[in-house]
């Protein structure tokens, strides 16, 4: 009882309720997510479509090693967040702990990895502008692409490193019971970012290779 | 249950009202009452009304005389960007959901607050945030692209502060996201016992058509803008025609949101005026299933019909045809509306007070807009009246003449809710009066020198357009009193306005079976809904206003 | 530049106006059948009127919705269909008409007559004769908008766009910007001047600077060394422009495109864009070389080739 009137707060009548409406708010703010890169991933298919040799000669300049060790990191950063949500349902709060801190380090790994990649993009000059090393001009529209996607993505990375991070405190001081009802959404987040990245993956990396 | 339980014990006994719980600025920038977000939602828009009013102002002051006397040509562009901004990010997009819906949605639907209150209180400050970056672009020196932000002029040409401008719009659209997302989780999950779908006042729906709009298209806006940012400050040439970057583009991701973003700011109107009249007609709103259909209608339609704003662009003939038939196609719902409308008033009880009035202003000039927007929906007429004050007059029409009247109108009609008083009725319905012939004078002039071929933005013009210049402004100076005199006798109710019952207009929704202002929670106990909503009596032959049988409340509260 | 309301200077303006009165007539309709309903019920359903009261039957709502609903779709579906009749007529560009070529920067308009006669802020062209604008713009997006005409067409950067015209009333009328386009916008204006074919040619000849556009384009075309692979003599292997413009060219990846000004244009800034099928990328791109009054010269002389024996 009284770790319910812990979790539950206005204007709910029930927890069952209240964490129903978490999932059902992050389903709907995901939709706006999509739409959201859709926009993005718009203007992308059409520059390709107006110049597909450009494009992917602009692609194999992307560092795929990068991008694939990133992609793992990433796919196990989701898996070992699935296994806390479902570590919580058992109640198992030590096993939650774990997972949870393991999804905050991958997603930490991915970022350095990220930066390593953003580095050695930099070290060939493959930011935008004049004296850009490729021709022709397209190529910069590509890498106009590169940068703004991978950055979106990695600042809702960011955002979703910091919002685990902040549940996985509030756990382990106990100021939130396993139960707590803020979990399904916080995953559903995390796997969004996920599968973002997996529509980056071949835009980014493979076309380049096709 | 044994936690629903818990929560009713923890809401017994607290007979204050939402206004008397807790007095100090802390209680109310840090609450979660969904009752004060909307009035803090209210101060804010109303300020910037009056800042959008204030730089249109001198904009029409400018335009009275042909040459240019007063404003230099980038004061006179960074003017009218500054209102269109403001007045549509500011005021118009966030004015009924966040106010009135904040305020009304939960009560209307039986619930003791939204689905995320910390989240509602989160996004009143993103809201002033963005509003802060707004601000600060003006004081930056302002912007001049139009509110449009077409590339390249605000990518590489322009000389505002186009960056922070576009930034405070970015971060609006997420306060509008948190919003939506807020309202759709409220609508679906904390509707009271009894409260079926088709059972929700219009008002509600109206609310939860507009919620699924601003999820789905403003996200759209944010990327266009992210990637005007992008371009303009990281040098990203994403529309720079020398790297194979297309202008255009911008343009149809700009309307892809822009063009929903105009049913935002109407469907809510509907919504109001629909309660409206239907309790002043003392009847149920005719066709209450179609009005439903119409308005989701209207919603997914708008969707589709972007491209009807560049049919001049040089985009391909057919698919302007496509467009154009589109937008002929997401006019009929609201042709549909405005008949029920009208057939609501059939065979009624009609008292004419001051919402109803603005409520009848809102359908008139609501028509009117509407119509004009036909004309610039078949592409021939667009091609000469595109660009011109023609569109300026059409979408003033149904914004100005039909959105804020409708907001009024729902302000007037849910004031004695909110505050507990009642205003001066016959000052209200004199400044709806005032304010339907002031519109009519600013507007109506536009229509006839846009026909002309007056440009918009133009501040240099040709001088047989002048006559019609100034009769517009002084359209707008009556206008502006017609609008500052609800500010004044509202704010006199305040302090000596009649203390007003629980239930003034004897309407049947939940909201008006509590007591006004109502308790921090709503309701003392949470209502069971036992019937559908505008139950008010149809008199039969028994004319007499006195002895009416009485309306159903929608709510059991016992 | 009188007042008159608005000037009408051609067949297709007077098709305009109608068009735009029968939709007024159709609106005015509407409002006046809304607006005497709602006063009638206002009258005679106030509170406390004798008129009869009570329910309607359901069937009466449901064939109220219904008639409405499909009346208006009806109604909308006709003025659709109305509108778009009157815009085909004009989506099919006159044969044999006069090309000037239209560049718009801020702020002002250059205008380029057939002989190379060059005005600002002017455009001159004879009545009763088809006429086509060929536009492009140096910075942002202008829109060059003829009120006499009813006729407005965006001016883009990098891109062509076309307006074309037969315009029947002598006289000078307004030729504006309609597309933001910066600070001075509202001054980017200038004078549409129609003349009777003979005043034209007694105009054109007189002014000074007239030349042959196909003339200048083929001294560029031989000083920025075009002829240098393209001449039928060039050891290097590049297609033979003669009649290029208007044909199907072939391009790489077997696609094919005609060759029009737009294609003409990038093939010169952008030849990397659409490579002709057969014949390797080597052609440079003279992006910053050739300026936009060039490329009218260039283009000019390419479209003059059709016929003639081999450059
Ligand atoms: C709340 C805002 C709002 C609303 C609701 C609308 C509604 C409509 N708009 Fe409007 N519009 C704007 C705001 C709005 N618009 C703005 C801001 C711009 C300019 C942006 C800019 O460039 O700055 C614009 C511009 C604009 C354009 C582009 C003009 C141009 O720039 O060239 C077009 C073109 O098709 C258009 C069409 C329509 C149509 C068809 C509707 C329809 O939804 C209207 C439907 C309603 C009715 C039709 C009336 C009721 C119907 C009847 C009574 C039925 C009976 C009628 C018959 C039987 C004929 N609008
Ligand atoms: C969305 C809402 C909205 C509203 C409410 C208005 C309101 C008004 N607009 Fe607006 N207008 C736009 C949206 C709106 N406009 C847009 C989107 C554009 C296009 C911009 C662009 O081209 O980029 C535009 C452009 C535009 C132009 C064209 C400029 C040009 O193209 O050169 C003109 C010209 O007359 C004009 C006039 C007016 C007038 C007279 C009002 C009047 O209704 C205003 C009356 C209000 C007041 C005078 C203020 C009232 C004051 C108070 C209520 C006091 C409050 C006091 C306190 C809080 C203390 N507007
Ligand atoms: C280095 C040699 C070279 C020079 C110099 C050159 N071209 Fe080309 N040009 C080519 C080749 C090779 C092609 C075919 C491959 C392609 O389309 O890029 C071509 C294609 C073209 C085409 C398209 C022809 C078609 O059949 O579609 C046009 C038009 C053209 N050139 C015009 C010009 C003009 C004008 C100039 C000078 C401003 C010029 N070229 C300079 C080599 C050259
Ligand atoms: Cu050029 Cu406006
Ligand atoms: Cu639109």
């Amino acid at each position: 009882m009284s770790e319910v009137s812990r979790v539950l707060h206005e204007p709910w009548p029930s927890v069952e309720r209240q964490k129903l409406a978490v999932t059902f708010g992050m389903w709907v703010f995901i939709a706006s997510e999509v739409l959201f890169f859709g926009g993005l991933f718009l203007a992308y298919t059409i520059y390709r479509h107006l110049d597909a040799e450009a494009f992917k000669a602009a692609a194999r300049e992307t560092e795929v090693v990068y991008g694939a060790t990133n992609t793992a990191v990433l796919l196990t950063s989701s898996l070992t967040m699935a296994m806390a949500v479902k570590a919580s349902q058992e109640g198992l709060r030590r096993m939650t702990l774990w997972c949870l801190t393991a999804t905050v380090a991958l997603g930490v790994a991915f970022l350095v990895i990220k930066g390593f990649e953003y580095h050695s993009d930099l070290e060939k000059g493959l930011w935008p502008g004049p004296g850009f090393p490729l021709h022709p001009a397209a190529t910069q529209l590509f890498w106009a692409f590169y940068w703004i996607a991978t950055g979106i993505h990695a600042v809702h990375l960011t955002v979703g490193i910091g919002i685990v991070l902040v549940v996985t405190l509030e756990l382990k001081r106990g100021a939130l019971p396993v139960e707590a009802t803020r979990f399904d959404g916080v995953a559903l987040y995390w796997h969004l970012v996920d599968t973002i990245w997996i529509f980056l993956l071949p835009m980014v990396y493979l076309i380049g290779r096709s | 249950m044994s936690d629903a339980a818990l929560i009713y014990v923890r809401h017994r006994d607290k007979e204050e009202s939402y206004l008397q719980h807790g007095h100090t600025l802390w209680s109310w920038i840090t609450t979660t009452d969904h009752k004060r977000i909307g009035i803090l939602y209210a101060l804010s828009i109303t300020f910037f009304f009056f800042i959008g009013g204030l730089a249109i102002g001198a904009v029409r002051l400018e335009l009275m005389f042909p040459h240019g006397e007063f404003l230099s040509d980038d004061a006179y562009n960074r003017l009218f960007t500054l209102h269109g901004i403001v007045m549509v990010w500011f005021f118009l997009v966030p004015s009924i959901p966040t106010t009135l819906g904040n305020f009304l949605l939960p009560m209307m639907i039986g619930a003791r607050d939204v689905a995320f209150p910390r989240l509602n209180l989160v996004s009143w400050y993103i809201f002033i945030v963005g509003a802060c970056f707004a601000i600060f672009s003006i004081v930056a020196g302002g912007v001049d692209t139009g509110w449009t932000f077409y590339t390249p002029l605000s990518t590489m040409f322009s000389n505002g502060a186009v960056i922070s401008a576009a930034a405070g719009v970015f971060i609006v659209g997420f306060s509008s996201i948190a919003t939506g997302v807020n309202f759709i989780t409220t609508v679906h999950l904390l509707r009271a016992p009894g409260m079926t779908w088709f059972r929700l006042p219009l008002f509600v729906w109206s609310i939860y058509a507009t919620s699924l709009v601003m999820v789905l298209a403003t996200p759209v806006l944010a990327m266009s803008l992210l990637l005007v940012i992008a371009e303009r400050w990281l040098g990203m040439p994403i529309f720079n025609p020398a790297n194979g970057g297309d202008p255009i583009l911008f343009q149809h991701l700009f309307w892809f949101y822009s063009h929903p973003a105009v049913y935002i700011m109407v469907l809510p109107a509907m919504g109001v005026v629909s309660e409206v009249f239907a309790c002043f007609a003392r009847r149920r709103v005719f066709g209450y299933s179609m009005m439903v259909y119409a308005m989701m209608a209207i919603a997914v339609i708008g969707f589709f019909v972007w491209g009807h704003h560049m049919f001049v662009s040089g985009q391909s003939q057919y698919a302007n045809f496509v467009f154009s038939f589109l937008s002929f196609m997401v006019a009929v719902p609201s042709a549909i509306k405005v008949f029920n409308w009208t057939a609501t008033l059939y065979r009624g009880q009609i008292t004419f007070e001051a919402p109803l009035i603005y409520s009848l202003g809102f359908l008139g000039l609501f028509t009117v807009g509407g119509l004009t927007g036909l004309f610039l929906a078949s592409v021939p007429i667009d091609v000469h009246v595109t660009d011109t004050y023609f569109v300026v007059a059409h979408f003033h029409y149904i914004m100005v003449g039909g959105s804020v009247s409708a907001f009024f109108a729902g302000l007037h009609f849910w004031w004695p809710k909110v505050t507990g008083r009642l205003y001066s009725e016959a000052w209200a319905r004199f400044a709806a009066i005032v304010m339907f012939l002031g519109f009519n004078t600013t507007f109506m002039p536009q229509f006839i020198m846009g026909y002309g071929g007056m440009p918009r933005r133009y501040h240099v013009y040709p001088p047989e357009f002048q006559i019609w210049h100034v009769m517009s402004s002084v359209g707008a100076v009556v206008l502006f009193v017609a609008y500052t005199l609800p500010l004044i006798y509202l704010t006199w109710s305040l302090f000596y306005g009649k203390k007003a019952g629980a239930n003034p207009w004897e309407a049947t929704g939940l909201e008006w079976q509590t007591a006004s202002p109502p308790p921090k929670d709503n309701f003392k106990t949470l209502p069971r809904v036992k019937a559908p909503p505008y139950r008010y009596h149809p008199d039969r032959e028994a004319p007499d206003a006195e002895n009416r049988e009485p309306e159903t409340m929608q709510g059991d509260m016992t | 530049m009188t007042g008159a309301y608005p000037l009408q200077a051609s067949v297709y303006a007077g098709e305009w106006d109608r068009l735009f009165a029968v939709l007024t007539v159709a609106s005015a309709l509407v409002v006046a059948l809304v607006f005497i309903a709602i006063v009638g019920f206002s009258i005679r359903y106030r509170r406390g009127s004798r008129a009869p009261r009570g329910f309607l039957p359901e069937i009466i709502t449901n064939e109220l919705e219904l008639g409405w609903t499909a009346a208006t779709a009806i109604a909308f579906l006709f003025l659709f269909w109305w509108a778009a009749v009157q815009q085909l007529q004009n989506v099919v560009p006159p044969a044999n008409a006069i090309e000037l070529h239209v560049v718009a920067k801020q702020w002002m308009w250059k205008v380029q007559q057939p002989n190379g006669v060059r005005e600002i802020n002017e455009l001159h062209a004879p009545v009763g004769r088809p006429v086509r604008l060929i536009m492009t713009s140096q910075d942002v997006i202008h829109s060059m908008f003829l009120p006499a005409l009813r006729l407005k067409q965006d001016v883009l950067p990098g891109r062509y766009t076309y307006l074309s015209f037969t315009a029947d009333k002598p006289g000078v009328y307004h030729l504006l910007c309609a597309e933001l386009c910066g600070s001075e916008h509202s001054r980017m204006t200038g004078r549409l001047v129609l003349m009777t074919a003979a005043d034209y040619a007694r105009w054109s000849a007189a002014q000074p600077g007239a030349e042959n556009l196909a003339a200048e384009g083929e001294k560029l075309f031989r000083s920025f060394g075009c002829s240098g692979c393209h001449a039928s003599q060039s050891s290097v292997h590049a297609p033979d422009l003669n009649g290029i413009f208007g044909r199907k060219v072939q391009l790489a990846g077997g696609r094919t495109v005609i060759a029009d000004e737009a294609y003409l244009r990038d093939s010169i800034l952008l030849p990397q864009k659409d490579v002709v099928a057969g014949f390797d990328p080597i052609m440079p791109s003279f992006k910053g070389t050739v300026s936009d009054d060039d490329m009218v010269k260039l283009i000019a002389y390419l479209k003059s080739l059709s016929a003639e024996t081999r450059p």
